[in-house]
């Protein structure tokens, strides 16, 4: 039962309640960095390690933070982690760190993590909590790379810096811009969108049939 | 979670409110200096890596380098040096004599500062190499300043006097002419730009060529090790 219930927890970020496609959150670095696959990754692992802590730490300490102050002090908990992650990407892989630049700082007002300390992580037990930080970040990554592979892959002619077309294939320039960005997440949420769709007239036709045959 | 809801109904004192967020604040100002500090020396190491490896590349031969500026109406080597000062750096071959100097130089690109560092030999007024630090340049069209094997390569060999002139692709023939790169001639010119200025602003106070700072052992923390 208990084991059930953290894997529907973490289940749940990445397909049903997926934090980009479903619920349409953290747009910003979701535009802004998805231009190659290796930005997407690094984006989405900070992103994770921010979201995984700043849950576990609210989760816990969530009987001690008086209500009136309890989004002071999220965004104590965010920034600092957030501070973390930069300072460890800058000395670890200076390289990534620069392409990411002003996005990193900026993960502190991704509002996809301060809504699920608001939402969920503030009122269930740690493990849960936790459990549901690393679906809604797995989500949100999946979504990052999704998004940069297409981006990279069509804009770049490359997945991860590997050429994988010829010489003779000419890189889509406005796939690696902005605009590129704002054409690839329609196409997806058109997809998610249309998925639902298909899949609730499927469900109607099949609770018809069942009226219909009982 | 309705009894969490039940207890907060009565509200705190102010005190318990302030208190908690004091105490927020302090772990987490703790927290942050203790990543700050235990990042540092590698971020610090990384950046002067980066430093040497570029001085390395726009002047090619040269494997010791000491960061030199000037003071007092000359140049100086210094083993660090003050904060918002001029730089250039001194590059040296194995046998410690001079080469020529990387010069860092910055300005207005495209969308943001361009920063690069070029390589300059005085003996022969000729930049021998450009490397492109830090830009915003538009992806697959600006980015080409330093993506661009080609045009990169325009900057060896390059004659200084009288200036840098950026010139429409393949029309190149004097020795201080730049082919710019089609598509990103406004980043292209910005380039030729920062060189200019930077070399024009240098020019009185670097001495005259055969006068160079010799290169002295172990000068700086930048010059030496590793």
């Amino acid at each position: 039962m208990k084991t059930n219930e953290s894997y529907e927890e973490f289940v749940k970020g990445i397909w049903r309640d997926n934090p980009v496609f479903v619920q349409v959150l953290g747009m910003c670095p979701m535009l802004a960095v998805t231009n190659s696959a290796i930005n997407a990754i690094a984006m989405g692992m900070a992103s994770m390690f921010v979201l995984v802590g700043s849950s576990f730490l609210v989760s816990a300490f969530r009987h001690v933070i008086p209500k009136q102050v309890r989004i002071s002090c999220f965004i104590i908990i965010i920034a600092t982690f957030v501070t973390i992650a930069d300072y460890t990407l800058l000395a670890l892989v200076p390289k990534v760190h620069k392409e990411l630049g002003a996005f990193i700082p900026l993960i502190v007002a991704n509002c996809l993590i301060l809504g699920r300390q608001e939402a969920f992580a503030s009122r269930y037990p740690t493990k849960l909590a936790v459990m549901d930080a690393l679906g809604m970040a797995s989500g949100f990554m999946l979504a990052l790379f999704s998004l940069g592979a297409v981006r990279e892959i069509l804009g770049d002619g490359a997945l991860f810096g590997i050429r994988i077309f010829s010489e003779n294939f000419e890189p889509w320039i406005v796939m690696i811009l902005p605009p590129g960005g704002f054409l690839t997440l329609g196409v997806i949420l058109l997809f998610f969108n249309w998925f639902k769709y298909k899949k609730d007239e499927f469900l109607a036709d099949v609770a018809k049939a069942e009226r219909g045959g009982g | 979670m309705s009894s969490d809801a039940l207890k907060q109904v009565a509200a705190p004192s102010s005190l318990r409110l302030v208190l908690t967020l004091a105490i927020a604040g302090l772990v987490s100002g703790v927290a942050i200096i203790g990543i700050y500090e235990s990042t540092l020396p590698t971020i610090t190491a990384n950046k002067a890596r980066e430093l040497r490896e570029a001085v390395f590349k726009v002047l090619p031969g040269v494997s010791q380098m000491q960061a030199l500026v000037y003071r007092d109406g000359s140049i100086m080597a210094v083993a660090e040096p003050e904060k918002d000062e001029l730089v250039v750096y001194g590059g040296y071959d194995e046998q410690g004599d001079f080469v020529g100097y990387a010069m860092p130089g910055a300005g207005p690109g495209f969308q943001d500062t361009i920063a690069i560092l070029y390589g300059y030999v005085p003996q022969q007024k000729q930049v021998v190499g450009m490397e492109v630090l830090e830009s915003r340049e538009t992806p697959g069209l600006g980015d080409k300043i330093y993506k661009d094997a080609e045009f990169v390569a325009e900057f060896s060999g390059l004659s200084v006097e009288p200036e840098i002139v950026a010139v429409k692709k393949g029309t190149s023939t004097q020795p201080n002419e730049v082919d710019a790169i089609t598509g990103a001639t406004i980043s292209s010119k910005a380039i030729v730009r920062i060189i200019n200025e930077t070399h024009t602003a240098w020019t009185g106070q670097l001495p005259a060529p055969g006068s160079e700072p010799p290169f002295a052992d172990a000068p700086a923390d930048s010059g030496t090790g590793q």
